[in-house]
């Protein structure tokens, strides 16, 4: 568990200190949010309609601008060599990896979504759902990521390979989260849509950093 | 007895096969130096034996724990071509996250590993800030705080002053007097006590 604790801190530290690799990304959602209402209508009804459709197709999309970054540095320096010949677990190194990476990605998207709900006229019941779902669903994004992540390690310019391996196992949770938040708006139940998307966490949670590790060790070879 | 045993071994690269049925056993004071010419598999074999790549065939153990045991994996401490510093932290946490992840619970300081290799006031220094010879020292620096048996070193005196490459062999030779092992490739003669050679 220590060994959780001290990697953790450390990436914190290394993003802090280099904060362009996580504030991009950050700064690419809030912009292409922005966008929408002048190219398509600055008309409260069709924000408001396409508002949740927006918020997670941009925030998924940010996410998958950051993975790239997620192993890349370590890989290159050689300090992921020392943490595949490590006799810690590497999942339980790749999973604090994983979590710094969602503290400063998926938590930040979070605490912004409701400033971008408001702008995009949502109102404050589907904001508080919008902002449920990416509780849910962001560290899903995270986990799942890893994965396609540590698959590609070491390939160069390796950024639609990565979107091409991770996006279509992004799809569900687009689905499920989008769904909940416009059947909230007609007052629908939406339980559903979040028990499927709790359950894609847990699944992610329990596979991905073990399936991450064997990747990586396998791309290290 | 504690003796790191490699058993017909083999390796391919491409479409190479760098070697095959490679045997040797090693005991402890005794330092193995890999010669061959570039591209002969010296650094394959190194990684084979640091556990991150597996070999074509064979298998390597050590007190009779394989390659990717924990135990195994506790032994050795491995030192490739890359420095394994991130730029963004300073010598002192570069070098206390590395013991870490190789199972330093001892406790032993960091500072006065820094202090031995004479980079005492690059302590809060960014590794990015560091010269070549600097950030080898440095990665050096946790050998002083490893307790592994098993140095693996890939080409350790790349990029080292004269100084630095004869501390590093007195440390070497430290090492191996109190019952340790090393493995090393270097294409530079070396002057180091027990010496054995095995070329590739």
């Amino acid at each position: 568990m220590k060994i959780y604790k001290k990697t953790l801190v450390r990436d914190l530290k290394m993003a802090l200190r280099n904060p362009s690799s996580f504030l991009n990304p950050l700064l690419f959602f809030v912009i292409a949010i922005s966008l929408f209402p002048l190219a398509i209508s600055p008309e409260t009804h069709t924000l408001s309609n396409i508002g949740p459709g927006v918020i997670w197709v941009t925030c998924m999309l940010s996410v998958l601008l950051s993975l790239n970054a997620l192993f890349h540095y370590d890989y290159d320096n050689g300090v992921l060599e020392q943490m595949v010949i490590s006799p810690y677990s590497l999942s339980l190194m790749l999973l604090a990896k994983i979590t710094a990476h969602w503290l400063l990605t998926g938590l930040p998207i979070i605490l912004l979504s409701p400033l971008m709900g408001m702008a995009l006229f949502l109102d404050i019941d589907s904001i508080y759902i919008l902002m449920l779902t990416l509780l849910l669903a962001t560290p899903s994004l995270s986990l799942i990521g890893a994965i396609g992540a540590s698959l590609i390690v070491g390939v160069k310019n390796s950024g639609m390979l990565l979107s091409l391996l991770t996006l279509p196992l992004y799809i569900p949770i687009l689905i499920f989260a989008t769904s909940a938040v416009s059947q909230a708006q007609f007052d629908l139940s939406i339980s559903g849509q979040l028990y499927f998307l709790a359950t894609i966490l847990l699944i992610s949670l329990m596979t991905s950093p073990f399936v991450s590790a064997i990747a990586l060790k396998i791309s290290l070879e | 007895m504690s003796r790191l045993i490699v058993n017909d071994l083999s390796c391919q690269r491409g479409y190479n096969e760098l070697f095959d049925n490679l045997s040797f056993e090693l005991s402890p004071g005794e330092i193995l130096r890999i010669s061959g010419a570039n591209g002969s598999g010296k650094t394959s074999l190194l990684k084979i034996l640091a556990g991150i790549s597996p070999g074509e065939s064979g298998n390597v153990t050590f007190n009779n724990n394989p390659t990717g045991s924990i135990a195994y994996q506790s032994d050795i401490f491995y030192l490739g071509h890359l420095p394994a510093l991130s730029p963004e932290l300073h010598c002192k946490e570069n070098l206390d996250y590395l013991t870490q992840l190789n199972g330093n619970n001892t406790g032993r300081l960091v500072d006065d590993a820094l202090a031995n290799i004479g980079l005492k006031n690059y302590k809060y220094e960014y590794a990015a800030n560091l010269s070549a010879g600097q950030k080898r020292r440095v990665v050096l620096a946790a050998l002083f705080v490893t307790q592994a048996k098993i140095w693996l070193l890939d080409e350790p005196f790349t990029a080292l002053d004269a100084d630095g490459i004869k501390s590093l062999e007195n440390q070497i030779t430290t090492h191996c007097e109190n019952g340790g092992l090393c493995i090393l490739t270097t294409h530079q003669d070396s002057k180091l006590p027990n010496l054995r050679t095995l070329a590739l």
